[in-house]
């Protein structure tokens, strides 16, 4: 037995009779003469030490469900963890279209015989235009923060100019990977909040704005929750100064927020893993860029833009729109550059706003609003809490001051945790400034009674 | 005995349901699903919620999607997924350094299992040990695989590996107190063009270097670019020709005596299994593309996965966190602690779906079976490369080398001279029976091009009849030229007018672009 040659069920030719038969028509003896490219001392003159392999379809079955069993999901527990991740309600249909083998398993035929790839990412595009009343929208990128990175990038293209400056009250994380990315030749000014509300301090952007910044990035609603509502005002004093409006926007939000370019934004971008993507661990994510449909725009995007255009016959057809900006292209003078990204999870978020239409996407808004609040307002009755941290309004996330418990966040999750209930991102590493708080998220999936178990856990964690 | 397709070939055509834009099938009122009702106690406690929205940030405008019941979406999106060719479909060996491969249905399985989906990245880590024993052992498979010493799992694909390459080399030489000195990232012109664009995004300033006559990199010309203020080489092996650079270890050896380092782009890995590494020709940096090489799916153009490895003495600038087993309590964890990483190049850890379908699939061969897959893939391409160059008309770059690892940039500049017929024209004609094929990268350095890579997937009959398509459009080249230029006829879709797409009056890349544009079907406003 041990002496038979394993013929392995996803290679066809490893059977030995068909290898000697292409062996022949190539005219070579071995297989090891056909990489004779290779030089002896580069050969790896020892097997690889690898585990044992689960060469059945059930042993691998069992032994990657006895791995994946030790997880506890945030379906088998309550979960109350959003910060750049959130956990929303994925529509069966999504799911479906996104596992078809045609979808799942293209890759980057050309419009003619890929044609349903290209309406479906061209109609993601369309749609997200609409939330976003944009006229320009990106197949997507890798994430939020690459998104935001490179809108980052593009502003200081288009203004000819090499100073950005950020918003403290974003994502933590993201501001590293636009750190990363800017370095060297962007300098990334931060920029300030308002510690009674939340919101961008206006005169802290008057300070740091000059002629030499490029754009200023901006989250609404913002990392900690608040809604920023002086929109306007930043827009006046940002292109005041011949810099552009950047604003990261979580697009489940805009049901029932305004979109960003109502308040003056010139680029948005946003993760679209809200939109019917699972979270997978933080590996659902997908980035989304959207601009006007303006030249000087359109001409500083790295990734792929499809357009749509007659055919012959008088079809819809498809294609690259300026496709000589990419690297594929035109590799050391393009923009950026661009590869595989999450196209799929692009294709997920159209079915899912085709499946939510316009009033599904208002009631979704509403809904996390509403249930959002009355978490708000039960936490709030605890002792020892303190809830708002500022005086703004929220979307779906909010911060729950704990100082006064006398305990810290670890502690108050792990008793949370052995009730079945994930608490709020702990918050006291990345804004010292705030002691022991946590960033709490409700959405859609949680019903009055999630909420009310929630409030009774913390009242007997206290 | 079924059909013969060598010899007769499939009366192929693919779906085409002149498929809507899915506006044109809204029907005003129409709901596909129905939200989840908040509980009236919780309307009574709060209201209504939007009036807790600052005026100026409400919405004031519905959003202007299309209304549809959830058949008609469901409908809509399976016509569109129809109109595709992917691997499951198709006899993919046409797309050339794409590494085209079956993904086992177990793996989707897997992939969709709610022990991972409804997964959240910071849940406790005592919740989340399963998938953190994935990533853990992952790295420790990839570790033998390349022979490098520390990984991270956070790039989302082959180019930004590329990008975090470049992130991790400039960390490196500003530790030296070398960073502005070192301003020059060199690649060649057959590497993947990201090797020559992403160094860019951080500063550097790319040098390209073209083959010599026997088509590997010029060493030559290398030697005059190569100097202290070489910061690193970024280079694919075998490159997308499929010559393997026999003088790899020369170019390495070069660059560490300036004081730069070596990063290897293994787009190109699938015939290298076992057989060479990243450590023996002595690289300080590698990345691996999961969805290529490792058969996690290419979904239309990802989610992807571009995993980076590299040296002990560069591990500690890779991305936070990494992950880490503590013996001693039996315990995987994330560790954030790694003062001098570049910081995050991602959100959160990596695409933990393609991860996982790489580990299933990598633990379903083991050391015997991923050394199968590079024989096989070897095999597959030197047979296939046997038969094309048996057609009237093609050529492929540099003959000398005999023998190729697992793919080949052929060249239809015979035919195209005797015919009139560019590679574009077999391209669109292709379509018509059932499977595809790429050019090239550009620039098109070899004229004509074509670049197939037949990889382990595909069994011998496939490879025939893929053979006997190309031959058919050979024929129909050299005696009916005028067929191929008007393909293709076939398709989901026909001649497409792409002189819209360069003109900024005429694009629209969404439906509300088109409709501020034309007038119904391409008649401008």
């Amino acid at each position: 037995m041990n002496s038979k040659k394993i013929v392995y069920p996803y290679i066809p030719n490893s059977e030995p009779q068909v290898q000697n038969e292409m062996l022949q028509e190539i005219g070579a003896n071995s297989i090891n003469e056909l990489f004779s490219d290779i030089p002896e001392k580069l050969l790896l003159h020892k097997k690889m030490n690898l585990p044992k392999p689960f060469l059945s379809e059930y042993e691998l079955k069992r032994h990657i469900e006895s791995i994946l069993s030790k997880n506890s999901t945030c379906k088998e527990n309550i979960s109350f963890l959003g910060a750049g991740c959130w956990q929303h309600y994925v529509p069966a249909v999504v799911d479906e279209v996104i596992h078809r083998s045609e979808f799942l398993t293209a890759y980057a035929g050309e419009p003619y015989e890929d044609h349903g790839r290209f309406q479906a990412g061209f109609e993601y595009a369309s749609m997200m235009g609409d939330m976003l009343e944009m006229d320009v929208v990106s197949i997507p990128t890798y994430d939020w923060s690459q998104a935001a990175s490179t809108s980052l990038r593009m502003s200081c293209r288009i203004t000819g100019r090499n100073e950005v400056i950020v918003s403290k009250t974003i994502n933590p994380n993201r501001l590293l990977v636009i750190k990363n990315y800017c370095n060297p030749n962007v300098n990334v000014v931060m920029l300030d909040f308002d510690s009674k509300t939340g919101l961008v301090d206006i005169n802290d952007l008057e300070k740091k704005i000059s002629n030499k910044t490029a754009g200023v990035y901006v989250e609404n609603p913002s990392y900690l929750g608040s809604i920023e509502s002086n929109g306007a005002k930043l827009s006046e004093i940002i292109h005041k100064a011949g810099a552009l409006f950047l604003v990261g926007v979580d697009p489940s939000s805009l049901g029932v927020l305004t979109p960003p370019i109502n308040y003056g934004a010139d680029i948005v971008c946003g993760d679209l893993q809200p939109l019917g993507i699972h979270m997978n661990y933080g590996g659902g994510v997908a980035g989304f860029i959207a601009t006007r449909d303006e030249k000087e725009f359109v001409s500083e995007y790295p990734s792929r833009l499809f357009g749509i255009a007659p055919t012959e016959n008088s079809e819809w057809g498809f294609g690259d729109v300026m496709w000589e900006r990419t690297s594929f292209a035109n590799r050391e003078s393009s923009k950026e550059f661009v590869g595989t990204a999450a196209a799929l999870w692009g294709i997920a978020a159209g079915v899912y706003l085709a499946v939510m239409g316009p009033e599904g996407m208002q009631e979704l808004g509403k809904g996390i609003i509403q249930r959002s609040l009355y978490a708000q307002k039960e936490i709030r009755k605890i002792k020892g809490v303190k809830l708002p941290l500022f005086q703004s309004a929220n979307y779906s996330e909010f911060v729950v001051d704990f100082n006064n418990s006398g305990k810290a966040i670890k502690e108050i999750n792990k008793a949370l945790l052995k009730k079945g209930i994930f608490g709020g991102k702990d918050l006291s590493k990345d804004f010292p400034q705030f002691g022991q708080s946590a960033l709490y998220c409700v959405t859609e999936i949680h019903t009055k009674e999630d909420i009310d178990k929630l409030v009774f856990a913390l009242k007997e964690v206290f | 005995m079924g059909m013969n397709m060598k010899t007769k070939l499939r009366n192929y055509h693919a779906v085409c349901w002149d498929e809507p834009i899915i506006y044109e099938l809204d029907r005003n009122g129409e709901r596909a699903i129905l939200v989840p009702e908040v509980d009236k106690k919780i309307t009574e406690s709060v209201g209504d919620g939007i009036s807790s929205i600052p005026k100026s940030m409400r919405r004031k405008n519905v959003p202007q999607l299309p209304a549809l019941s959830q058949p008609q979406v469901l409908r809509h999106f399976l016509h569109l997924s129809q109109e595709n060719l992917g691997v499951d479909l198709n006899i993919d060996i046409g797309q050339g350094t794409c590494t085209m491969k079956y993904s086992p249905k177990i793996n989707e399985q897997f992939a969709n299992s709610e022990k991972i989906t409804e997964m959240h990245p910071y849940q406790d880590e005592s919740t989340s040990q399963g998938l953190l024993e994935i990533m853990y052992k992952t790295e420790q498979l990839f570790k033998e695989i390349s022979g490098l010493d520390r990984f991270s799992l956070h790039p989302g694909g082959g180019a930004h590996g590329i990008y975090t390459i470049s992130s991790i080399i400039q960390a490196y030489h500003k530790s030296c107190g070398e960073e502005g000195k070192r301003n020059e990232i060199i690649t060649t012109i057959f590497s993947h063009p990201a090797d020559a664009a992403a160094p860019r995004v951080k500063g550097y300033k790319t040098i390209i270097i073209y083959p010599d006559e026997n088509g590997c990199p010029d060493i030559e010309a290398f030697k005059k670019v190569v100097s202290e203020h070489t910061a690193a080489l970024l280079i694919t092996n075998p490159e997308d020709t499929g010559i393997y650079n026999s003088k790899i270890a020369e170019f390495t050896k070069i660059v560490h005596n300036f004081g730069g380092l070596c990063g290897y782009d293994q787009a190109n890995a699938n015939g290298l299994l076992g057989i060479t590494r990243a450590k023996e020709a002595n690289f300080d940096l590698s990345f691996f593309n999961l969805h290529k090489t490792f058969s996690s799916p290419h979904g239309c153009g990802g989610p992807g996965s571009g995993i980076v490895g590299v040296t002990n003495k560069l591990a500690k600038f890779l991305p936070v966190p990494v992950v880490d087993y503590d013996k001693k309590n039996n315990k995987y964890f994330l560790d954030y602690d790694r003062p001098d990483s570049i910081g995050k190049v991602k959100d959160f850890y990596g695409v933990i779906p393609v991860i996982l379908r790489a580990y299933a699939w990598i633990m379903s061969l083991g050391t015997e079976g991923l050394r199968e897959v590079s024989n096989v893939a070897i095999l597959n391409n030197n047979y296939t490369m046997k038969k094309i160059l048996e057609l009237r008309g093609v050529s492929m770059a540099f003959p000398e080398h005999k023998h190729r690892i697992e793919q080949v940039r052929y060249s239809w500049e015979k035919l195209s001279k005797e015919t009139g017929i560019t590679t574009e024209d077999i391209q669109r004609r292709i379509f018509d029976f059932g499977t595809h094929y790429w050019t090239s990268h550009e620039p098109w350095l070899i004229p004509e091009p074509f670049t197939i890579e037949p990889s382990e997937s595909y069994s011998k009959d496939d490879i025939d009849e893929f053979i006997a398509i190309l031959g058919q459009i050979v024929k129909e080249a050299y005696e009916d030229p005028k067929k191929l230029k008007n393909a293709p006829y076939k398709s989901s879709v026909h001649h497409i007018d792409h002189e819209v797409f360069d003109d900024p009056s005429k694009w629209a890349i969404t439906w509300r672009a088109y409709k501020k544009k034309y007038n119904g079907y391409f008649q401008p406003k």
